[in-house]
C-alpha cells in the first residue's frame, strides 16, 4: 500500500487537448511529436495505466547446455541473449565450463557478457592490431597502453594521483585536497529516449566521481546532434528527429544537474548529419575530496552494502546494448535499456557518502553503472572475492529473475565494503538522509565470485577467469592516404566583396552561434564557485573559452579550470591532426582563462564507428597516436578516458549511417589565484589587440568551407604547432603579471570570428589592420595554437618582452565606435555594426 | 555570542552549503539540520536564533515547487515554526525556501487578508461539498479555513518564459520593516536559478496591501537601478510589481527568489574582470545576523 487505504498503485500521465485537427492529424501529431513509444503508451480518448506485471518471484534460473554446442550454436546463443560476444570469446567460455564439468547458468553467461563487454573492458582499445600504413605493416599491442597510458607514464607528473585505474582520474589540488574528473558518453540510450538517456548519463558520471569518494562540484556536457532543420522525410526509420533529440537531451541534462545541485559550467554543441541517428552525449563531472581519503581495498569479512535506489528491470543489458550497432528495431528491443534518473535520491547518496568517508566507515566503494551489481561487486571483488545473496536485494516489484536482479542497471545505487562494526553508524547516516541501505553479502579471500539466490548457487566463477580470461581481440587496421597542406584552394577564386556577409554567415552557423538559450537552462551558479562563467561580458552573452571554479571550503584563492576541445570536421579529413588539434584546443582554452599550462591534465573520449572495419580502425589508431604525440609534446598527461564505438546505424535503406570520427578532449587545469583569471570580452577603447602564436591558417575542415559550400578542398586541416607550449607558457607569465585585459582563442571561423566574439562580449568596436597577401585566408582560415590578446598601451612593451622570440603580431586597436572594422594594407575591407554581429550570432540559421 | 542558525535540509535541498558560507561570513554559526533530525526530536527549533530555508528542489518539486516541503512544515512543525516566527527571530527562505514559505502560508502571512468571505470562497474551491456543510461551525474549522485562505493569497508560479532560467539580476532593497533589508541602500547583484519564481497574488487588494505595509522587500530593477517594469530579462520571471522578495507584516520573515548567498565574494561577480566590485549579497545576511544577535 502507498499509505492510503485501498490504494496500491498510482500513475501519472499527460493529457493534451488538441482542437482544430482531424483524427488522422491528431494521431500523426501524437506519434511524431508528443509520445516516445519506447517508454510511453498513448491513445486518443480515455487511457488506463499499465503497471508492471506482478508474478511470484520464482528464482528460476536457466542452464545453457553450452559444452555441447557447435561454433554456430555458440554464436546463435550469443545473439539470442544479445550478449555481443564473438566466437573466440564464446569458445573460451565453453572451454571454461567443459573444464568445470558443468554448463553455465543464465546469471553466469550474462555476467561474463557484461564483464567482457566493449563498454566495460574496452576490447578494441586493448586489442592486438595489425596495422597497414600505405603498405608498411606494423603491430600495436593495445592502443591504451601504447598511446594513452604511455603518454602519461612518459610525462610522469608528480601531481597526477590516479590515472586510468579509478572510476575517475585524480590530480592534486593543494596540500589538502585532490580533484577528480571523469567524462562519460551516453549515446545509445539518448538516441532512443533522449530525456532519460541524457538524464541518467549525468547521473552516471556523477556516481563515477562519488565512486572516488569525492563530492561532485561541477558538471560538463558536450553534445552532438543531427541538423535541427533536417527534412523529416529523409529521417531513417526508427530514428527520432534531431530537434526532438536535442530538446529531450537538453531537458535531461537540465533536470538532473539542476535538481541535484551541481553547476553545469562547460560544454559545446556540434551539428552534423552523421549524428542524426547517433547523437553523442558526453557528460562530465568534477569532484573534490580531501587528499588520500579514497580507499580501494575491501577487507575480508566486510559486508557488501548497497546504498540508494531499489532494483527493477531498468536498463537491462545496457553494457552489451551500448556495444552494438543500432537498427530500426533497437528502440523496441532495447527500450528497457533506458532508465529515468532520480537526482534527489542521488543527492542523498552524496550526503551519506561524503560523511561516511570522513568518518572512515568503508574500505572500498564503487558505483552501479552499466552492468549493475554484477559490474560493481565484480570489480570490487576482483582482487579478493565475494559471496552475495540476491534474495536480499531490495526490489521495486517482485517477479525479477536472479539474472535480472544481478544485471539490473537501476540508477542511483552505490556499493560499499563496510566492516560489520561500522554498520550501525552507516545505518544512522542513511536514515538521516532518507537513503536505503541493504546488506547483500560479504567480501572474502576466496578468489571467487559466488552468487546465490536463497539457497541456490546461481553463479560461481573464479576471478581469474572473469577478469583475465577474455581473449585479446585480433584486429586489422588500414591507414588511409593523408592530405597535406598544399596551399591556397579557394581564396584566389573568391570575390573580396562579400567578406562581411561571410563573417555574418559564420557567426550564425549552428556550431558557432550563441548557445545562450540552452546555457541559461542550466544552473551554473549553485555551490557558489563559478568565477568565469559560461557566458561573459557586458551583457553576459560572450562565449567563455573555459570555466574557472573556486570551490567553497578550500583555503586560499586557488581554482580549477575546465575546458574542452572537439572538432569532428577535422576528423572527417585526418584523425591524427584532429587529435593534435583538439588536445591543443582544450589546453589553449584553459590557458586563455588563466590556467597554469604546467598543471593541466586531460581526458579522452573517443566516439567512433565499427572498429571491425579496418579503415575505421585505421582512423582510430591515427587519432590515438595523435593523442599520444600531442600530450607528450605539451607535457599534459591523460588521467582518464572512455570510448564509445559502434556508433553506426543500419537504416531500412540498407545503408550504414556512421558518425564522423569524434574525439573529445576535456581539460582539467589549475589556476593559482582565481582573481587573475581572464575573460574574452574586450575591456577598453584604446587598448591593443595582439595575435599570439604560430599562425598557419588553412581551409581544410574549416567552417568557412561549410558556409561557402561547393568548394573543392585540396588542403589539410590545421597541423601540429610545435611552438605552442612555449607560447602558452609565455602568455601565462604575462597573465600572472597582470599584463593582459582579455584573451580569446582562434577556433572555428578563424581570426574574424574570434575578433567578432570579443567585440560582442565587450560591446566595444575593433579596428583590425592586416598586412596580408591573402586576406580571406587570414580572416577565415583555421589554425592551431593561436589567441587574440588585449593589452593596454602602457603595458605593450612589457607584454611584447614576455612574448619575445615567439610569434606575436599587433593586429588591432579597440574602438569606442560600435563596429568591427577590418582593413588590409590600409584599405577598408568591411565594417559591421556591433548590432548586426549580435543579431547574426544570436540567431542560428 | 554568535547566533546559531538552523539551516533546514529537506530531501532535495541543494544550496545549503552556499547559504551556510554566507551566514558564517556574516558572523553567525550555521548548522545544517536534516529535517529528519527535527522530526526525530534530535534538534529543536527553539534552540536556534535564526531559521534558514535554503534553495534546491525539495522532494523534486513534485506537485509544484516547495509544495511538499510546505506540507512538511505545516504537518510536523506547525507549532514550532509559528512560535519561532512569532518570537520575532529572523527567518529567511531563498528560492525553494521562499516557495515553501509561500505555499505553507507563512508568507506573506497577513492575517487580516483572510476575511471570512475570502476564507469561505477559498474553502469552497478546495474541499468536497459534503464537508462544506460544516463551514462556520466551530473554531477549529475556522482556523483551518483561514490557513487555507492564507495559502491562497499568493503563490510562486511558472516563469513567464515557461522554463527554468539561471542568470544574474539586479535587485533594489526596499522594505524598511524587513529586518533583512532595512538600511540597505546599495543595489544587490546576484543570480537567479529557478523555473517557478513568478510571484502572483489573488487580487489587487492584496497587492496594494503588500506595498502599503512595506512588505515588498526586494524588487527586480535594470542594471542602472531603473524599475524593470516587467521587462525581461531584468524581471526574469514575470513577477507582478517586479517583486523579487517579500516579508511578513512583522518584518522578520523574508522570502526571495534570487540567491544573494551566491554573491558574497567579489570574485563571484560576472563583471569582476571589468573592474566592477558592486552589489554584494552579503549585507542581507549581515543584517539578519546583527538583528538575531540583538534579540
Amino acid at each position: 500500500e502507498l499509505g492510503f487505504d485501498g490504494v496500491y498503485r498510482a500513475a501519472t500521465g499527460f493529457r493534451y487537448l488538441i482542437s482544430g485537427a482531424d483524427d488522422i492529424t491528431v494521431r500523426d501529431l501524437a506519434k511524431r511529436l508528443l509520445v516516445n513509444a519506447v517508454i510511453q503508451q498513448w491513445t486518443v480518448g480515455e487511457i488506463y495505466p499499465t503497471f508492471p506485471q506482478e508474478s511470484a518471484s520464482s528464482g528460476a534460473i536457466e542452464i545453457f547446455p553450452m559444452r555441447d554446442l557447435s561454433d554456430e550454436g555458440l554464436l546463435a546463443l550469443s545473439k539470442d541473449r544479445r550478449a555481443a560476444l564473438d566466437l573466440s570469446e564464446m569458445k573460451v567460455i565453453r572451454a571454461y565450463f567443459r573444464k568445470d564439468h558443468r554448463d553455465p547458468t543464465d546469471v553466469e553467461l550474462e555476467t561474463i557478457a557484461q564483464t567482457w563487454s566493449e563498454h566495460c573492458v574496452h576490447k578494441t582499445f586493448k586489442a592486438r592490431i595489425n596495422v597497414s600504413d600505405r603498405g608498411v605493416k606494423s603491430q600495436i599491442n593495445s592502443l591504451i597502453k601504447t598511446y594513452l597510458r604511455s603518454a602519461t607514464d612518459e610525462i610522469n607528473s608528480p601531481w597526477v594521483l590516479s590515472a586510468f585505474v579509478d572510476n575517475a582520474g585524480i590530480i592534486e589540488f593543494d596540500d589538502e585536497y585532490e580533484v577528480s574528473f571523469k567524462v562519460e558518453t551516453h549515446n545509445h540510450p539518448s538516441a532512443i529516449e533522449p530525456f532519460g538517456g541524457a538524464n541518467t548519463g549525468i547521473g552516471g558520471v556523477i556516481r563515477d566521481v562519488i565512486g572516488v569518494s569525492a563530492k561532485p562540484i561541477a558538471a560538463t556536457d558536450i553534445l552532438c546532434f543531427g541538423p535541427q532543420n533536417l527534412d523529416p522525410s529523409v529521417l531513417p526509420a526508427g530514428v527520432l528527429h534531431p530537434r526532438r533529440i536535442q530538446s529531450g537531451v537538453v531537458a535531461g541534462v537540465q533536470d538532473y544537474g539542476n535538481k541535484i545541485g551541481i553547476p553545469t559550467v562547460n560544454g559545446a554543441i556540434f551539428y552534423d548529419e552523421g549524428y542524426t541517428a547517433n547523437p553523442l552525449v558526453f557528460c562530465g563531472c568534477v569532484g573534490l575530496a580531501p587528499k588520500g581519503k579514497h580507499v580501494r581495498r575491501p577487507g575480508e569479512g566486510d559486508r557488501v552494502i548497497v546504498l540508494g535506489g531499489q532494483t527493477g528491470r531498468d536498463g537491462l543489458r545496457g553494457a552489451t546494448f551500448s556495444s552494438m550497432t543500432m537498427d530500426a528495431q533497437t528502440g523496441e528491443v532495447s527500450g528497457s535499456s533506458v532508465q529515468i534518473g532520480d537526482p534527489i535520491t542521488e543527492k542523498g547518496l552524496i550526503d551519506v557518502i561524503v560523511r561516511a568517508r570522513d568518518l572512515g566507515l568503508y574500505h572500498a566503494i564503487n558505483d552501479c553503472g552499466a552492468g549493475g551489481l554484477s559490474s560493481a561487486v565484480g570489480e570490487m571483488a576482483s582482487t579478493c572475492g565475494a559471496y552475495v545473496d540476491l534474495a536480499e536485494v531490495r526490489l521495486k516489484y517482485p517477479g525479477l529473475a536472479p539474472w535480472e536482479i544481478w544485471l539490473s542497471e537501476a540508477q542511483e545505487r552505490m556499493v560499499l565494503a563496510v566492516a560489520s562494526e561500522n554498520i550501525p553508524a552507516l545505518r544512522e547516516l542513511c536514515e538521516t538522509f532518507d537513503t536505503e541501505m541493504t546488506d547483500i553479502g560479504d567480501f572474502s579471500n576466496s578468489g571467487k565470485l559466488i552468487v546465490r539466490y536463497g539457497e541456490q548457487i546461481v553463479l560461481n566463477l573464479t576471478n581469474e577467469f572473469l577478469h583475465q580470461g577474455i581473449p585479446q581481440r585480433q584486429l586489422s587496421a588500414v591507414i588511409a592516404y593523408r592530405l597535406t597542406t598544399d596551399g591556397s584552394t579557394v581564396s584566389s577564386q573568391l570575390p573580396t566583396t562579400n567578406l562581411s556577409d561571410t563573417l555574418l554567415k559564420l557567426l550564425s552557423h549552428p556550431n558557432i552561434c550563441s548557445k545562450a538559450s540552452i546555457i541559461h537552462l542550466y544552473d551554473h551558479e549553485v555551490q557558489g564557485g563559478t568565477v568565469v562563467k559560461p557566458l561573459t561580458g557586458v551583457l553576459a552573452d560572450g562565449p567563455s573559452d573555459a570555466c574557472v571554479l573556486k570551490p567553497i571550503g578550500t583555503k586560499g584563492m586557488k581554482g580549477i579550470v575546465l575546458s574542452n576541445g572537439i572538432n569532428p570536421e577535422y576528423g572527417k579529413f585526418d584523425t591524427y591532426r584532429m587529435a593534435w588539434s583538439v588536445v591543443d584546443e582544450a589546453i589553449r582554452n584553459a590557458v586563455a582563462v588563466g590556467a597554469d599550462p604546467g598543471r593541466i591534465a586531460i581526458l579522452d573520449n573517443f566516439c567512433w564507428g565499427d572498429p571491425l572495419r579496418p579503415e575505421t580502425l585505421g582512423t582510430l589508431v591515427e587519432a590515438a597516436k595523435g593523442c599520444h604525440d600531442a600530450a607528450v609534446h605539451y607535457g599534459t598527461p591523460f588521467i582518464s578516458g572512455k570510448d564509445s564505438l559502434n556508433n553506426e546505424y543500419y537504416g531500412t535503406d540498407g545503408l550504414r549511417h556512421a558518425i564522423p570520427p569524434t574525439l573529445l578532449i576535456s581539460a582539467l587545469g589549475l589556476i593559482d589565484d582565481v582573481n587573475m583569471s581572464v575573460t574574452m570580452d574586450l575591456k577598453k577603447a584604446g587598448n591593443l589587440l595582439y595575435l599570439v602564436g604560430e599562425f598557419a591558417p588553412t581551409f581544410g575542415g574549416s567552417h568557412f568551407n561549410l558556409v561557402i559550400g561547393g568548394q573543392e578542398v585540396s588542403e589539410n586541416v590545421p597541423g601540429p604547432t610545435r611552438i605552442a607550449p612555449k607560447v602558452y607558457a609565455a602568455l601565462h607569465k604575462a597573465i600572472c603579471n597582470d599584463l593582459v585585459c582579455s584573451i580569446h582563442d582562434l577556433s572555428e571561423g578563424g581570426l574574424a570570428v574570434a575578433a567578432a566574439e570579443m567585440v560582442i562580449g565587450g560591446r566595444l568596436g575593433l579596428e583590425v589592420n592586416l598586412t596580408a597577401v591573402d586576406s580571406i585566408r587570414m580572416l577565415f582560415g583555421e589554425t592551431n595554437g593561436c589567441l587574440l590578446v588585449e593589452v593596454a598601451p602602457e603595458n605593450a612593451l612589457m607584454f611584447e618582452k614576455k612574448i619575445e622570440n615567439l610569434p606575436v603580431l599587433r593586429v588591432a586597436t579597440i574602438l569606442e565606435k560600435q563596429a568591427l572594422v577590418v582593413c588590409n594594407n590600409n584599405q577598408t575591407l568591411f565594417s559591421i555594426p556591433i548590432g548586426d554581429l549580435v543579431k547574426a550570432w544570436s540567431s542560428s540559421r | 555570542m554568535k547566533p546559531i542558525a538552523l539551516v533546514l535540509q529537506a530531501r532535495g535541498t541543494n544550496r545549503e552549503l552556499d547559504v551556510m558560507e554566507a551566514i558564517a561570513l556574516a558572523g553567525a554559526e550555521p548548522e545544517g539540520v536534516p529535517l529528519n533530525n527535527l522530526r526525530a526530536g534530535k534538534n529543536h527549533f527553539i534552540d536556534y536564533q535564526m531559521l534558514i530555508l535554503p534553495g534546491g528542489f525539495s522532494y523534486a518539486d513534485a506537485l509544484g515547487a516547495g509544495k511538499l516541503l510546505a506540507l512538511d512544515l505545516n504537518s510536523y512543525f506547525s507549532d514550532e515554526i509559528s512560535a519561532f516566527v512569532d518570537s520575532g527571530k529572523p527567518v529567511i527562505g531563498i528560492c525553494n525556501g521562499f516557495q515553501a514559505l509561500v505555499k505553507s502560508g507563512i508568507l506573506p502571512g497577513n492575517e487580516a487578508f483572510a476575511s471570512p468571505a475570502r476564507a469561505k470562497q477559498s474553502y469552497k474551491g478546495t474541499m468536497s461539498p459534503a464537508k462544506q456543510d460544516d463551514s462556520g461551525r466551530g473554531e477549529i474549522a475556522l482556523l483551518a479555513k483561514e490557513r487555507l485562505a492564507r495559502n491562497d493569497m499568493a503563490t510562486l508560479t511558472f516563469n513567464a518564459q515557461g522554463h527554468f532560467e539561471c542568470r544574474w539580476v539586479t535587485l533594489q532593497p526596499i522594505s524598511e520593516i524587513c529586518v533583512w533589508t532595512r538600511g540597505l541602500d546599495e543595489r544587490i547583484e546576484c543570480p537567479i536559478a529557478h523555473g517557478e519564481g513568478n510571484f502572483r497574488v489573488a487580487d489587487d487588494f492584496i497587492a496594494n496591501r503588500l506595498g502599503l505595509q512595506d512588505q515588498i522587500a526586494l524588487s527586480y530593477v535594470h542594471a542602472d537601478g531603473s524599475p524593470a517594469n516587467g521587462e525581461y530579462p531584468a524581471n526574469p520571471n514575470g513577477s507582478m510589481l517586479d517583486i523579487a522578495g517579500i516579508c511578513n507584516p512583522a518584518g522578520n520573515v523574508l522570502g526571495l527568489m534570487p540567491h544573494p548567498e551566491n554573491h558574497i565574494y567579489p570574485y563571484q561577480h560576472p563583471h569582476r574582470t571589468r573592474g566592477i566590485h558592486f552589489g554584494s549579497g552579503l549585507p542581507v545576511f549581515v543584517n539578519g545576523v546583527r538583528y538575531a544577535s540583538l534579540l
